[in-house]
């Protein structure tokens, strides 16, 4: 097997900035307050991810998961250490960024698709699976600005999960719009899955994790604290039994 | 056909895995710099398009507007020169030599303001898409020059009737005036949109100096003034970038309508006009690399301060 995402000793830190203003920075000083201070995001995070492989990512809020997921898409840089991808990469998570409310839905769906990395040839190839996924025909002539929230994010989410990508990143719970769509949602993702691309999903729901992943790394304060098995992952991170409940509450369950 | 040019992605974990076996391990991370930019041609594209189009969505009138702005500008300083002021009985088609320069200054201080902004109104995207960061400032140059065009069309009927004969060096100094113009706004967007970034202010310092600019060059004066009133010391006048391409501009377009061509460049064009244009050019190239590094420098830190 190839590796597909291949993380060594990465470390990213972060400026806390207390005060922001001339008046806010001078009282500070005065005071002899901290203007800034620093913290890690990451701490030496390694780990390799072999292609194919379907990744959880859990951790509580503020344990860098986010951060982890941005430099392994390449938003962030880290400040030490190496990321390297193989293949191209795309997911659910610059879903609906770069929407101008302005412009019509049809449009919107030619820029974002080309936001994430689609060329126009393949957009039209893929122009009516997206539309029909997203299941908006009636107004694809009109701005996305007078769209519903659900038709909004269905739109955003339908164009992301057609991109094709040999790494598949999501953030987002997979809980967009009603039951039929999130059963689709569900369906798309194994179809995904089962054709070898790698999926890296930040989650709290233990449900969806269990369903999807069959590995589990847990990120605590920065650091890597767990890698290994889904069933022993969840228990790591406290969600199992109880929260399943929760879970399905919350509707992220898919 | 465009199946042909693109190979199908594979369907199945084994296609997909002999697929990537040649497919090298390599940073995420975007390429920068033009590279990067040519790159993303197409999204380019798009972006500017979004740009133009959003711009008059939901009015009747549409892009009739960026005709009729202009246009009524251009009447506002026939009336207010030639007739109200007087300016016009001793310089020839004054209007000509104001809206001329007006376009290209416009061109300037419309692309520094814009792109300056530009990476802070792009923050949802950037921080949640891998692309080159350039791409914004570039975006908001290219917007400004597509809406020079209808400027242009207004200034080419003025030109038609006031007899517009330009020879080779006329139109010589038109590209370059333009050249400069275009690289300078560009290399300060591309710093500037970084140090907006961290510090919000450079917006509010852009406009100041905006408006100084549009005062700091031969513009709504003519040039014979400067060079009566500041005798001998017009080289540091001069050394405003912005004031030679606006010079050059002038060359190009309003020169060329007077009926004395040779008594208009002794009286408002200054020496080593030429020279000048293509040292402030080159110094705008430095500039731009300047800019670049200083992007490159400070881009890691971007997605945290947005």
């Amino acid at each position: 097997m190839t590796d597909s995402i291949v993380v060594e000793n990465v470390s990213k830190r972060f400026t806390k900035q207390y005060h922001r203003t001339l008046k806010q920075v001078s009282v500070a000083m005065m005071r002899r307050q901290q203007v800034t201070n620093t913290f890690l995001a990451l701490d030496d995070v390694s780990f390799r991810v072999q292609q194919g492989e379907a990744i959880g990512l859990m951790g509580l809020n503020g344990s860098g998961k986010s951060t982890l997921l941005k430099v392994v898409q390449g938003v962030m840089a880290p400040d030490a250490g190496s990321v390297r991808t193989r293949g191209r990469i795309a997911g659910l998570i610059a879903t609906g960024a770069g929407f101008h409310p302005q412009l019509t839905g049809r449009e919107n769906i030619y820029l974002n698709a080309a936001i994430l990395g689609m060329s126009e040839a393949e957009t039209n190839r893929k122009f009516d699976a997206i539309t029909a996924f997203a299941d908006i025909d009636d107004f694809l002539d009109s701005p996305v600005g007078y769209y519903s929230s659900g038709m909004y994010a269905r739109l955003g989410f339908a164009i992301a999960i057609h991109v094709d990508a040999d790494i598949f990143l999501a953030d987002e719970a997979l809980s967009v719009g009603d039951k039929p769509f999130k059963v689709k949602c569900m369906k798309k993702l194994q179809e995904i899955k089962d054709s070898g691309v790698t999926i890296f999903y930040v989650s709290h729901a233990a449900g969806s994790v269990r369903k999807i992943c069959d590995r589990v790394l847990v990120l605590e304060k920065g650091v890597l604290g767990f890698d290994g098995e889904v069933e022993a992952g969840i228990k790591y991170v406290k969600y199992d039994d109880e929260s399943e409940g929760t879970d399905e509450e919350l509707g992220s369950e898919i | 056909m465009t199946d042909l040019l693109e190979p199908q992605r594979p369907r199945d974990a084994a296609s997909r895995a002999a697929a990537l076996a040649d497919v090298p391990l390599v940073s995420p991370a975007p390429t920068g710099g033009i590279r990067g930019i040519l790159q993303h041609r197409y999204l380019l594209k798009l972006l500017v398009k979004r740009e133009v189009t959003a711009r008059y969505t939901g009015s009747f009138l549409g892009m009739l507007w960026s005709y009729i702005t202009p246009l009524t500008q251009f009447l506002m300083y026939i009336f207010i020169f030639t007739l109200l002021m007087g300016r016009g009985g001793n310089i020839e088609h004054f209007a000509i030599h104001v809206f001329a320069s007006i376009m290209v200054v416009g061109l300037f201080t419309e692309t520094v303001a814009a792109g300056t902004r530009s990476i802070v109104r792009n923050s949802a995207l950037l921080q949640k898409s891998a692309m080159p960061r350039e791409m914004f400032p570039f975006a908001s140059l290219l917007v400004s020059i597509y809406h020079l065009w209808p400027e242009f069309v207004i200034l080419g009927i003025a030109l038609f009737f006031t007899g517009w004969a330009p020879d080779l060096t006329a139109l010589v100094a038109g590209v370059l005036g333009y050249g400069i113009i275009m690289v300078f706004a560009l290399a300060l967007a591309v710093a500037l949109s970084v140090s907006q970034v961290f510090l919000r202010d450079t917006g509010n310092i852009v406009a100041v100096v905006n408006n100084f600019i549009r005062f700091g060059v031969p513009m709504m004066y003519p040039y014979s003034i400067v060079a009566e009133r500041f005798r001998g010391h017009t080289d540091l006048y001069l050394a405003n970038p912005i004031a030679d391409a606006v010079l050059l501009v002038q060359r190009c377009f309003w020169v060329p309508t007077t009926s004395d061509q040779k008594a208009t460049i002794a009286e408002s064009m200054p020496d080593h006009l030429f020279t000048r244009g293509f040292v402030a050019l080159a110094g705008a190239f430095v500039l731009l690399v300047i800019a670049q590094r200083i992007f490159n420098r400070f881009e890691n830190k971007m997605p945290e301060r947005l």
